[in-house]
């Protein structure tokens, strides 16, 4: 008994330390976000957010991403009841689809760049770039992580760290979700009130 | 004896599987609304600001409740995120409200005048 109490304790604290991990990366994001919403209008003679943004391309994408933040709560849930099989089934498609979201927003910043409109166009689409990619970039670093687990999953025996570890992914994953939602708001949908 | 199991067991799976659900339906109705209402026009672009930006905020609860499951476990955890909430919201609005005032200071005025201006004043 003595054990499971310690070892509550010590995951709660992981948990603890990872969350406060997230609260940092939010403040990053924050001044992303301060910045592109100084530099909104300082679009150099070039265009503005209304010319740019492709809002139903970008609706696929944000539910896409919502999706995968749900199946990855339906992966966790199912290796909490030790059920290996729905677990790698949830975590394959949670890998899709974020592999799906990467994908759509390189297409993206692909189209941007070829059109002439990349980084180095105005102040307005430096700060876009910055901010989106920063996500994007997290959005990478996950599915690496998510990759690892996957593997060891297939490779190995269940075992109780994975089911840890696992949760602390779908709070990575989460947070992504909630940082896009405001990109999507902010950047997005009020980037492209003309 | 029952005080001692980890706490995200003694939730039934039922349960938690119906707030991962609520929680993914009330997201995608409000990133939906919010497209709709910016689509269509339904309302003046400043109003319509703050309506995406509110929808986002509710949104942001939504999932910090049904998916982050915020107010369980460490109490630490809701200490941290409102600190964080309060860092965001200084950086942002401070930012917004600095670079607003400089613009609004500086504005009419050519690189000469500035120039001038900063030589008088400034001393630089």
């Amino acid at each position: 008994m003595k054990d499971i109490v310690e070892e509550t304790a010590v995951q709660e604290k992981k948990t603890l330390g990872f969350w406060i991990y997230l609260m940092t990366d939010c403040i990053l994001f924050a001044t992303l976000f301060a910045t592109f919403a100084v530099l909104r209008n300082a679009t150099a003679g070039g265009p503005g957010g209304s010319e740019l943004f492709d809002l139903p391309f970008v609706l696929v994408e944000t539910m896409i991403l919502l999706t995968s933040s749900f199946t990855v709560g339906l992966a966790i849930l199912a290796s909490t009841r030790g059920l290996k099989k729905q677990t790698l089934f949830w975590l394959g498609i949670t890998f899709a689809l974020g592999a799906a979201f990467l994908a759509m927003e390189l297409y993206e910043f692909n189209h941007l760049v070829g059109e002439g409109f990349g980084w180095d166009r105005s102040a307005f689409l430096s700060a876009f770039f910055t901010l989106v990619a920063t996500h994007g970039l997290h959005i990478a670093i996950g599915l690496l992580w998510l990759g690892v687990m996957i593997y060891r999953l297939i490779r190995f025996k269940f075992k109780e760290t994975d089911i840890k570890r696992l949760a602390l992914f779908g709070l990575f994953w989460h947070f992504l979700d909630v940082v896009w939602i405001f990109i999507f708001s902010i950047v997005y949908l009020i980037g492209s009130m003309a | 004896m029952i005080k001692l199991k980890p706490q995200f067991e003694t939730r039934h799976h039922e349960a938690r599987y119906k707030s991962y659900i609520i929680g993914f339906v009330l997201s995608i109705v409000t990133t939906l609304l919010a497209y709709f209402f910016v689509v269509n026009n339904v309302w003046p672009k400043e109003m319509l600001i703050y309506i995406v930006l509110g929808i986002a905020v509710v949104q942001l609860l939504v999932q910090a409740v049904f998916f982050l499951h915020l107010g369980r476990g460490s109490r630490l955890k809701s200490i941290t995120f409102l600190f964080a909430i309060l860092i965001v919201l200084v950086v942002v609005i401070g930012s917004l409200w600095i670079m607003q005032n400089l613009d609004y200071n500086m504005m009419h005025m050519s690189p000469d005048e500035m120039e001038m201006y900063m030589h008088q004043n400034e001393g630089i």
